[in-house]
């Protein structure tokens, strides 16, 4: 599956996160920045928490609609003169791509930024039919180059990297000989790109949002890359996850303002593009031919279910930005291309929990993803409902947990095993612990604990102990 | 009139920080409550709750829900114990008869602060404590159950204690209940940043609200020796008045 990129446990790829101190500077100093920026951006428009609501209504209303606004915006989209294909799964989106990719006698691909396209795995797909593909959004051009370093972020795909690292990958791949200065980095990757446009047959682009009043893409980006994919090649090919509809432009426009924003702080970004069918006879630029294919793999199945609202989801990235749990890990441990609180509600969700089990369990549950959303998803609580359905429905918990979890129930329910219970450790832990008042190296799950901070030893007089001495007292 | 408030002690401060208890009783008596501690209350559930064990946490849930289900007031020295009771009423959505009892009790239970604030309508309370803290604004209680302000009232009018900003404030401590065992390795990397920040600061005190989060920070200062003593803000609030 396309969606896994790291294979090996969830442990194991969490100690060598935790190892790369690169990256996790980049990480939280990349976080700090974006939040600032957010606060302002946020701050400039007012009314922050009405602009949410009106996200959520119109998230909310389009997917309860969703098979309505699908039908509406094929429709359109074919009046426009698009073709319009529905993929049930990758094996359906990518075979069809390469199809078209035959057809044309495609050779050269050029990409704009697509999460859904690393989803469905489709350069590895076009590659194998003998394409070259040049992603040309920078961050991912550089993860292309770096031997197909996997996307850490939704929006900035290279936030793992610091600019050191892209001058080697350079050096290496494009036999570069300037310095890491961010300028001449783009500029030389400006450079090399336009070449790739200019010869490229077919142009593959994502789709921020889909209007179904008039079937029309709109792409949100800040480096004029996607305008090149969408007006250079004679081919345009948008893939589109199925759930990314608006009904109308006036909720384009809200939605607009919210993902900018949200994501990396912008009042609007360099470029938004509205694209509605092919190039039309009196245009000067623009395809002469334009695929949508609007993918399922594993979508229209949340619907209906408790996840549902997952699906309102515009991936701009704000949960990953203030997660701390991602700023310490950074988005390769998730081990899956969609990471930080999203990633963890939507992996299992689309690809299982028999390798992504551990996801939901890698956030505290401190709502900070909550309270950032700008389609105000309640993620914390759907952390939580994967949790429930882990350990109930799939009973993929190690046995060990779900025992003490049982005398966790039994004990905190029952007078006498907890009275009982509490004064017992309390007292063989003093012994334990020689007297000590706090323990530095804890047996078993205390370990876990221990490694990095003391932990209290339980008193001997507990708080019921001087409740019940206070009570006595008083009533002598 | 006394308000008679219920006490729910939690289990962390009934084994752990009995401390915390007596000042929440003393504090509260102090502003003219009367407090009344029902010794059959163990734990909310939360541990159990939140690793996805409904079907553990539940007995838990009821027990509680019967022991507080007659109280005036239920008041608690922890934002994150104090959601966890208002969430019954979720939990228990499709019972009938356990759903009305969860309402009555979310409909009673405060947090401390909030209880301070709102209920006995007290900002200012004298009390004095010298010299400089930083506050943390535990998760639970400020971003799910909106106890943001409540606090820091009450510690602004804490004669001759400074409160002095925090890098990073709103950000989690990594203590997360049972995440702080079941990922350690990440709460560790959570908390060493959060201690980093404290230590810029340099301040006398520590407070928090909230126990869990306290015996996190706390125990990773004390494994650090740092000499900056962590304070329940039911400590600081029962001083007293100095000299």
């Amino acid at each position: 599956m396309p969606l896994k990129i790291k294979s090996g446990p969830f442990k194991q790829r969490l100690a060598f996160e935790l190892n790369n101190d690169f990256m996790r500077k980049a990480v939280s100093s990349a976080q700090d920045g974006l939040g600032v920026r957010r606060d302002i951006a946020t701050d400039q428009l007012g009314e922050w928490e009405k602009w949410r609501e009106a996200g959520q209504e119109i998230r909310q209303h389009t997917v309860n609609n969703l098979a309505h606004y699908l039908e509406q915006f094929s429709e359109q989209a074919t009046k426009s003169g698009a073709h319009v294909f529905f993929a049930k799964d990758d094996v359906e989106a990518t075979n069809y791509i390469k199809q078209i990719a035959e057809r044309k006698n495609a050779k050269k691909i050029v990409k704009s930024k697509s999460m859904v396209t690393e989803e469905i795995g489709l350069n590895a797909a076009l590659e194998s039919i003998g394409c070259e593909v040049v992603e040309t959004d920078l961050g991912e051009y550089i993860l292309q180059l770096d031997d197909h370093d996997p996307p850490s972020h939704v929006v900035v795909p290279a936030l793992h990297k610091k600019k050191e690292q892209i001058r080697d990958v350079f050096v290496e791949k494009l036999n570069y000989k300037k310095s890491a200065d961010p300028e001449e980095l783009a500029k030389h990757a400006r450079y090399t790109l336009r070449e790739k446009f200019l010869e490229a047959d077919l142009g593959i682009t994502g789709c921020n949002f889909g209007v179904a009043e008039s079937g029309s893409i709109c792409l949100v980006t800040n480096e004029g890359n996607a305008r090149l994919v969408t007006t250079i090649p004679k081919t345009q090919i948008t893939v589109m996850g199925m759930e990314r509809l608006v009904p109308t432009f006036e909720d384009l426009d809200v939605m607009v303002s919210l993902l900018t924003r949200a994501s990396v702080g912008q009042r609007i970004t360099s470029y938004v593009t509205l694209l509605t069918g092919p190039k039309k006879q009196e245009e000067v630029d623009g395809p002469e031919e334009l695929h949508v294919v609007i993918v399922d793999n594993g979508r229209s199945k949340i619907l209906g279910t408790d996840f549902q609202e997952i699906l309102q989801c515009i991936r701009c990235g704000a949960c990953l930005n203030v997660c701390p749990v991602y700023r310490h890990i950074g988005g390769h441990a998730y081990g899956s291309i969609y990471p930080g609180p999203v990633g963890a509600v939507l992996t299992p969700l689309l690809d299982g929990y028999e390798d992504h089990k551990e996801l939901p369990y890698a956030s505290t549950l401190c709502g900070a993803c909550t309270d950032v959303c700008p389609v105000k998803i309640p993620l914390h609580s759907l952390l939580l409902k994967h949790r429930q359905k882990i350990v109930e429905t799939e009973g993929k918990a190690p046995i060990s947990e779900r025992l003490m979890m049982k005398a966790f129930g039994f004990g905190a329910s029952t007078n006498s095993v907890y009275t009982g219970g509490s004064k017992m450790a309390a007292v063989s832990l003093k012994i334990l612990l020689k007297n000590k008042q706090s323990i530095s190296n804890g047996p078993g799950l205390l370990k876990e604990w221990t490694n990095s901070r003391d932990f209290p030893t339980p008193k001997q007089s507990r708080f019921r102990d001087w409740m019940k001495e206070r009570e006595g007292t008083k009533n002598d | 009139m006394t308000l008679r408030v219920t006490l729910f002690s939690t289990c962390l401060v009934d084994l752990f920080q009995p401390n915390v208890g007596i000042a929440t009783v003393e504090l509260l008596e102090k502003l003219g409550c009367e407090i009344d501690f029902p010794p059959a209350q163990i734990c909310c559930g939360q541990p159990a709750y939140n690793s996805g064990y409904l079907h553990e946490a539940k007995p838990a849930m009821i027990h509680l829900l019967e022991t507080f289900q007659h109280a005036e007031y239920i008041v608690t020295p922890s934002g994150s114990c104090a959601l966890m009771l208002k969430e019954y009423e979720h939990v228990f959505q499709d019972d009938p008869k356990w759903h009305a009892i969860a309402k009555q009790v979310a409909s009673k239970t405060y947090e401390l602060t909030q209880f301070i604030v709102h209920v006995l309508g007290v900002t200012k309370i004298d009390t004095s404590l010298s010299g400089t803290a930083v506050f943390h604004t535990s998760c639970h209680m400020t971003r799910l159950l909106g106890a943001k302000e409540e606090p820091k009232l009450l510690l602004n009018n804490v004669e001759n204690l400074t409160i002095q900003p925090l890098t990073g404030q709103s950000q989690c401590c990594g203590f997360g209940g049972t995440f702080s065992v079941k990922m350690g390795d990440i709460s560790a990397e959570m908390v060493k940043e959060k201690v980093e920040h404290i230590k810029q600061v340099s301040p006398d005190y520590l407070i928090g609200a909230d126990c869990g989060c306290l015996m996190n920070i706390g125990g990773r200062l004390s494994r650090e020796q740092q000499t900056i003593e962590v304070l329940h803000i039911a400590e600081v609030l029962n001083q007293g008045m100095e000299g």
